[in-house]
């Protein structure tokens, strides 16, 4: 009916042919400059990992590496300036451990707070709540002097430790797990289970996804880590990668093509990983934003 | 036999977690204010009582952290000044029915937010390098513009510093608009367009006013950010915040003092006013947002 009433003339179809044309240029054309100003620096530094510090600081400047050489990876990897390879490991067992303990912890008090009634629950809800909102920079000079009294300076326990308590994950595996049917339970519980059978055997398997998506998201704050790690650690051998990144570039002579090596073979498993699970991690990543 | 197992259950499962918490986070912040009434030079050292000695000298006698502040809050306003209205207009186009190579693009802006904030310093070392810089070559020399000293002139290294955030933060606060974007139902847009509203008008009086909730997410998200920041200009201008400390943050300055220097105290006090200084933001910015509900 409407349409009938509102049919376009031939003149007005083309008119919006041509604006619609018009609107498609425009907003490709913008979307496109973004991606050129993201993406330019990151191969500036892909491609200034194969240069020498001569190619890298001459006039004009060459996005490409037409030379390209090794030589910067090897001598990172050969350990010439500082341990990078096991700076690299460290990392690794650092951010898995760490992720490790805080999805144990996570999914354990998630699996409580949303499974249970019990004494104190709505009191410890709006306790945790709140002490959410207090930013971690307060509990950095007496954490430090903690992990100094238990000996765990320069010892990785005391840079996964701290970290593996988090609040977030705490909220984030209730709200998955509260949704998981308590018929489910109450079946278990007739069949014998026991209440960490019950947690193991169904909570867990459940919400793998919510797990997944924790799992990643601390893993990568692990991985990316600098301020705490610099703080703990103080020895080049227990480094990891980005505080052995950072004395690089305090060297005296200045290596930028060895550095920009390091930060691209550090930065390429996590892009790996998100090209992976890209849907899956961006889409949930907003579940903070919309449960507002 | 389970009646007994589920009464205790739900403590078992909650303790290992509240345990942790209790140690590495609730204990810090309280031992945290005790120590900011202290004064404490070393680890060794025994502290002395000074009352508010710590908090006066911060506000009346400490210059550099009222630059600090100056700084983070110049930081804070700058970016987000930046990249709210960008993150919206890429929300938008992003969020259009019929683009393609939608995915590709939203990966693409993603991507800066999970590189690590070291790695973005060294990449951004070089974008604004004076001589050989991207930005100075690619960007300001085809347009006449004489190169710009970003990372060795005082009153450059803060809008360099802001340059960085936008081009870390943009693309993911962009997918927050987006998720606020698919939340609005599409019947209040028609509704708005059959009564004969403009694009622009449906946007600035439907979508803009429906996506306060995520403004306010975004809003406080870049404000605690701020004053976190700390990696970047680190690697970018140095732990002192390069000439004039004009790159110090408040997360710098709070280690300079705490871990260079090993001001426990001290450190503490100013690790309190980041908290009461981020809690008031917060509360103001929401405030702020409620008060434009009304329109």
């Amino acid at each position: 009916m409407r349409l009938a009433l509102s049919r376009p003339s031939d003149a007005d179809e083309r008119k919006s042919l041509y604006l619609k044309l018009f609107e498609a240029t425009v907003v490709y054309a913008i979307l496109f400059f973004f991606a050129l100003l993201v993406g330019i620096p990151f191969l500036y530094m892909i491609t200034g990992s194969f240069k020498t510090n001569g190619q890298l600081f001459s006039w004009p400047i060459n996005l490409l590496a037409p030379e390209p050489t090794l030589n910067n990876y090897e001598r990172l990897l050969s350990g010439e300036e500082i341990p990078y390879l096991r700076q690299m490991i460290n990392s690794v067992v650092i951010a898995v451990s760490q992720s490790a303990l805080t999805l144990l912890f996570a999914s354990m008090v998630g699996w409580g707070f949303a499974k249970y009634e019990f004494r104190g629950k709505t009191f410890l809800t709006i306790f945790l709540l709140f002490t959410f909102a207090i930013p971690f920079q307060v509990t950095l000079v007496p954490l430090f002097q903690m992990i100094v009294r238990l000996g765990l300076l320069d010892n990785y326990l005391g840079v996964i430790l701290p970290s593996s308590v988090s609040a977030f994950g705490a909220f984030f595996m209730r709200q998955a797990m509260v949704s998981i049917p308590s018929e489910l339970l109450d079946a278990g519980r007739i069949d014998g289970a026991s209440e960490w059978g019950l947690f193991w055997r169904i909570g867990i398997p459940l919400s793998r996804g919510a797990l997944s998506i924790l799992c990643v998201l601390v893993f990568l704050t692990a991985w990316n880590d600098y301020l705490w790690p610099l703080i703990v650690l103080r020895t080049p051998e227990k480094f990891t990668y980005p505080v052995g990144l950072a004395t690089l570039k305090g060297l005296y002579k200045i290596e930028y093509g060895m550095i920009l090596g390091g930060a691209f073979i550090a930065t390429l498993p996590i892009v790996l990983i998100f090209v992976a699970g890209r849907n899956q991690i961006l889409d949930n990543l907003t579940i903070g934003a919309v449960k507002q | 036999m389970f009646g007994r197992g589920r009464k205790i259950a739900p403590y078992l499962f909650i303790s290992p977690f509240f345990l942790g918490y209790a140690i590495f986070f609730l204990y810090p912040v309280i031992q945290s204010l005790q120590l900011s009434f202290y004064r404490q030079v070393g680890l060794t050292n025994p502290p002395r009582f000074i009352g508010f000695d710590n908090y006066v000298r911060l506000v009346t006698k400490d210059a550099l952290f009222i630059k600090a502040l100056t700084n983070t809050t110049y930081y804070a306003l700058g970016s987000i000044l930046i990249i709210v209205p960008l993150a919206l207009l890429l929300a938008l186009i992003l969020h259009s029915p019929k683009l393609r190579f939608r995915e590709f693009f939203r990966f693409l802006y993603f991507t800066p937010n999970i590189t690590a904030g070291v790695v973005v310093g060294i990449i951004f070392g070089l974008v604004f390098e004076e001589q050989y810089g991207l930005i100075n070559n690619l960007l300001l020399a085809p347009l006449g513009l004489e190169n710009v000293r970003w990372l060795r002139e005082a009153r450059w290294i803060m809008p360099a510093v802001i340059l960085l955030g936008a081009w870390k933060w943009t693309g993911i606060n962009a997918i927050y608009f987006m998720v606020g974007l698919q939340n609005i139902p599409p019947e209040l847009k028609e509704a708005a367009r059959v009564d004969g509203a403009t694009r622009w008008q449906v946007f600035w009086h439907v979508t803009l006013p429906l996506l306060r909730p995520i403004l306010a997410f975004v809003l406080t998200i870049a404000i605690i950010g701020s004053y976190n920041l700390f990696a970047e200009p680190a690697i970018l201008v140095g732990m002192e915040g390069g000439p004039n400390n004009a790159g110090m943050t408040m997360t710098m300055y709070l280690y300079a003092r705490g871990f260079r220097e090993l001001k426990m105290g001290y450190a503490s006090a100013i690790g309190y006013s980041l908290a009461v200084i981020i809690l008031v933001l917060s509360v103001v910015q929401l405030f702020l947002i409620r008060a434009f509900r009304e329109d």
